[in-house]
């Protein structure tokens, strides 16, 4: 049962040969067995789970199911949800209880699927391994002195562990993708605004974009037909035609071309890591596919064009975070600006710290011109990179991260080391493009490495595709850590 | 040589939307605190904004108003400080692309003392939308602040003009040509007491021929009174620092209305780096030809071409055009009063600059709870046109009107105060007149023309007041004459 895709899953719901309810108990049964020692949610409440479970089970019985009715779905606790502890992985919103549901969270509330917990992640989205969150990080199931990945690091620990059967993330640089490969499990980031952000905790608005993680790309194209769609309450969703993104999985790959950027190939790659994504590449040719060489010059300013723009819009949507009306305050303070300082200073991590000050400083008078500006002109360049390439491909492939899971605290005290894990994700982010991690073979130590899929603006349909195909003709993505 | 003063104003309009710029909640004044803050007022985690698009048509109508330029594409910037007021921490304003720039506003400067009435242009550099903070509440709460967001997210249109006036009169009759407009364009209901149009002015001082001398910002006057009451300190104070060997610094200052007096708040230096960059959470606003048509359509005739209409077609003075079109609500009267005496434009004028204005400011109150109707008023003036009563018979029409409501016709009908217009009934009342008085009329005709008057009075007399006054006049010279 917990191998299930999310398709057998939901028949054997409608066909009453499990119920909702006991679906969500196995799942909380193996949470409360497994989180103590992978800390991938931050909060479960069954008892909030089980009624919802309980809902479903009616309307099914009523005929009344669609896809997902029934199905427990974890969620990063970045999202909102009313009457859920909502933290984003921070002190600073502790005790925060959502009094309203995100729009994602409220199209699986609308579809009659239950929300299995809260999955944990780094602080405010910030981070690449999970190490940054307020609650303690999250162990790569794979092995449990290694980092998930993050910052949906939560996420994807608990759909490698089978503690549910998948769950949303959010990317804004690479934090579905990236952990999904460390995990071994399938990601996707959909086009920017093709998801509504309302009541989706900010990082760096202009980048921010939630997409589902799950086993298997045909899990993800279920997931993402019930989060995207256009929200009125988001003034950069896209107003588009519902679309369904399993149309065209079983599609055959012949004639589709693939585009390889010679500079995702190329120093700073880990050697097991080019062998797993050649392996897939070649499997792609067998599949029909064409291969060719491509160039994105610019995509080698990402990581530092991200690093301004980013924390630049981190630094104005946390100033939110002041003790004034929610959250944590610092129980001891002398006047105002010391209420301030003292609730920011200890209820904000180093990270969150870091790069809000990066994001002041650069918007600062005298200095705004020269990064954010120029920031934002290479972010242009960047995305006429893309535009260029896909006049010669249909998507674009290449590794994830450019490594496996490192060790927890192996990259703690160097943020610039950090902050590089996420080399080939991050220009995605900055084009608005979407992206995804499907797992493609094992480096050293037997851990999953991650196969990028990049495609055009709202070409999701086509990548799921593509990676649906691929994970007919392999087995990767259905290999489980053992013995965790 | 003397100082110059230099002053320009910004504004802040409170647009007259029902719910607030970026989110649903309730605009009304007046309600118990923070029941209309909603998750977007409160700035909960995860809120996202989204443009009222009737704040944005008012902005347009604001700048087709002024002649100005509507920006095809103005954008959204936050401007970043933290204030427990300010719930995101940050206020969505607009920075280097404003929806509305360059416009001029053409004032009306009234006489003083010696000097002349006077019309003037002042330009006005640009207007934008953004949003206001909440209210920090001081009092009640045993030494801790209460905050109220019932107001934060409230559409502001902030007006910045040029610094174009010379003297606190200037600055203040731009702000009430500003004042007027705003509602007469229907933008803004003008309310001052509720804040709804906040006055800031930048005051400096200089000698003509050389450059402006360094500004000191006057923040929140809310009264015109006020506006000018600061101005005047505070040139005084500027022009008494330089004389007295000191250097003016930029700074921003508080009018303390008790003591008539301006206090620092703070210096250049100590002023908030804003940090000011496009929001990312809303896109540019764009605004194509079609939608401002569409707005254009919707504007009144503007005050200041009324003016001009007044004064070219109704032959009325400036002065007087800009008095009637101090208000939408003075000029509606105006014209429907005209329309029952046609014609009449200079008596419209004078009774409702006159008699309507000092009975309204009497009672304290505005033309939209004037007592009488134009159809009203203008049922004296055909009677005054008619020369049924005499103006001073008119007044008492007006005041018993006024008090107890009814027609023209019928209260000089109860009242009895038609005047004699008969011709034979006054030249007998004259050759009466002449009759009793033969010695005065002795000495008028030997050259006493002072003693005109005298029997002016005595026949006005004899007539109870009622004879028409110029065919008095008239029959009195004839038959004086001998």
């Amino acid at each position: 049962m917990l191998d299930s895709t999310l398709q057998q899953l939901g028949s054997a719901l409608r066909a009453r040969q499990i119920s909702s309810v006991e679906l969500t108990q196995l799942y909380l049964d193996r949470i409360t067995g497994l989180n103590p020692k992978l800390n991938a949610f931050i909060t479960v409440n069954p008892e909030m789970s089980l009624v919802q479970a309980r809902e479903a089970d009616a309307r099914i019985a009523a005929g009344q199911a669609s896809a997902l009715t029934g199905i427990p779905i974890a969620q990063k606790d970045i999202f909102c949800a009313k009457g859920w502890l909502t933290t984003c992985g921070s002190k600073m919103l502790h005790n925060f209880v959502s009094p309203y549901d995100a729009h994602v969270i409220g199209r699986f509330n609308d579809a009659g699927a239950v929300n299995l917990g809260k999955t944990n992640m780094d602080e405010f989205a910030m981070g690449s391994s999970n190490e940054t969150s307020h609650y303690g990080a999250v162990k790569n199931p794979w092995d449990n002195a290694r980092v998930p990945g993050g910052s949906s690091g939560g996420s994807a620990a608990a759909v490698a562990a089978r503690m549910c059967p998948a769950a949303t993330g959010t990317d804004t640089g690479g934090s579905i993708r990236q952990p999904a490969a460390l995990c071994g499990i399938s990601g996707l980031k959909p086009t920017y605004g093709v998801c509504s952000r309302y009541g989706m905790i900010a990082f760096a608005s202009s980048l921010d974009q939630a997409g589902p993680m799950a086993k298997s790309a045909e899990d993800l194209a279920l997931m993402l037909n019930v989060m995207a769609g256009f929200d009125e309450r988001d003034s950069t969703s896209l107003q588009r035609d519902k679309e369904d993104y399993t149309r065209d999985l079983a599609k055959p790959l012949n004639g589709l071309r693939i585009g390889l950027p010679k500079e995702f190939f190329a120093e700073g790659l880990g050697g097991d890591v080019a062998q797993a994504v050649e392996t897939a590449i070649a499997e792609y040719k067998k599949l029909g596919a064409s291969v060719a060489e491509i160039s994105l010059p610019n995509s080698k300013l990402s990581v530092p064009v991200y690093y301004v723009l980013a924390p630049a819009e981190a630094s104005s949507n946390l100033s939110r975070f002041d003790g004034v009306r929610y959250g944590y305050r610092a129980p001891e303070y002398s006047d105002l600006a010391d209420m301030y300082e003292q609730t920011r200073a200890q209820g904000f991590g180093a990270e969150v710290k870091r790069r809000i000050m990066i994001g002041t400083y650069v918007l600062s008078h005298g200095y705004y011109d020269a990064y954010y500006l120029q920031a934002q002109k290479i972010r242009r360049l960047i995305a006429q990179d893309f535009t260029e390439a896909f006049r010669q491909c249909d998507v674009i492939m290449g590794p994830t991260s450019p490594s496996t899971a490192f060790k927890l605290g192996e990259k703690g005290d160097d943020p610039v080391q950090m902050y590089l894990s996420d080399i080939y994700t991050i220009a995605v982010n900055l084009a608005g493009l979407p992206g995804m991690s499907v797992p493609c073979g094992f480096g050293a130590n037997n851990l999953p490495v991650g196969l990028q899929i990049i495609g055009n603006y709202f070409d999701e349909a086509r990548m799921l595709n593509a990676a649906h195909q691929y994970q007919l003709a392999t087995d990767w993505h259905s290999r489980a850590p053992q013995g965790i | 040589m003397t100082w110059e003063i230099v002053i320009g104003l910004e504004v802040h309009a409170q647009l007259s939307t029902s719910s607030k710029i970026f989110c649903g909640a309730s605009t009304a004044f007046g309600a118990e605190p923070n029941t209309q803050a909603d998750a977007v007022s409160l700035a909960l985690p995860g809120v996202l904004p989204v443009l009222n698009k009737g704040a944005v048509e008012r902005a347009i109508k604001f700048g087709l108003a002024t002649g100005a330029h509507i920006a095809p594409r103005s954008v959204f910037a936050r401007k970043n400080y933290f204030y427990p007021d300010l719930p995101k921490g940050y206020q969505i304003s607009q920075f280097d692309l404003p929806v509305v720039g360059n416009g001029e506003l053409v004032i009306q400067v009234p006489a003083s003392g010696k000097s002349e009435g006077y019309e003037k242009t002042v330009r006005i550099t640009r207007a934008h939308l953004e949003e206001d903070a909440g209210k920090s509440l001081h009092e009640d709460f045993h030494g801790m602040t209460g905050i109220d967001l019932n107001r934060a997210g409230t559409p502001l249109l902030e007006i910045v003009s040029e610094p174009d006036m010379r003297s606190a009169a200037e600055a203040v009759a731009y702000a009430k040509a500003l004042h007027t407009l705003v509602q007469w364009i229907g933008i803004c209901d003008g309310n001052m007491q509720e804040g709804s149009f906040r006055c800031d002015a930048n005051v400096s001082v200089h000698k003509p021929g050389t450059p402006f001398g360094t500004r000191r910002e006057i923040k929140n006057l809310n009264s015109f009174r006020f506006l000018e009451q600061a101005i005047n300190y505070e040139v005084h104070w500027q022009i008494e620092q330089i004389e007295s060997g000191g250097a003016i610094q930029q700074a921003t200052v508080l009018f303390d209305p008790d003591k008539g007096e301006t206090r620092m708040m703070r210096t250049k230096e100590e002023a908030h780096d804003y940090r000011y960059f496009p929001d990312p959470d809303l896109l540019p606003l764009d605004i194509n030809e079609e939608w401002k048509e569409a707005v254009r359509a919707t504007l009144p005739e503007l005050p200041h071409a009324k003016q001009e209409r007044y004064v070219a077609e109704l032959g009325l003075s400036a002065y007087d055009a800009s008095l009637l079109t101090a208000s939408h609500g003075m000029a509606d009267f105006f014209e429907a009063a005209l329309n029952e005496v046609p014609g009449q434009s200079k008596a419209c004028a004078n009774w409702l600059i006159g008699e309507v204005s000092a009975q309204l400011n009497r009672d304290g109150l505005d033309m939209a709870q004037c007592p009488i109707t134009p159809q009203q008023l203008g049922g004296i003036l055909k009677r005054i046109a008619d020369n049924t009563i005499s103006n001073s018979g008119a007044k008492e029409v007006f005041r018993a009107m006024w008090a107890e409501g009814g027609e023209a016709d019928a209260i000089i009908e109860a009242k009895g105060l038609k005047q004699v217009s008969d011709s034979s009934a006054i030249e007998a009342l004259v050759d009466e007149i002449i009759a009793a008085n033969a010695d005065k009329v002795a000495e008028y005709r030997s050259g006493k023309d002072k003693l005109f008057g005298f029997f002016v009075g005595l026949a006005m007399k004899a007539s109870k007041g009622k004879a028409n006054p110029a065919q008095l006049n008239e029959v009195l010279k004839k038959k004086l004459a001998g």
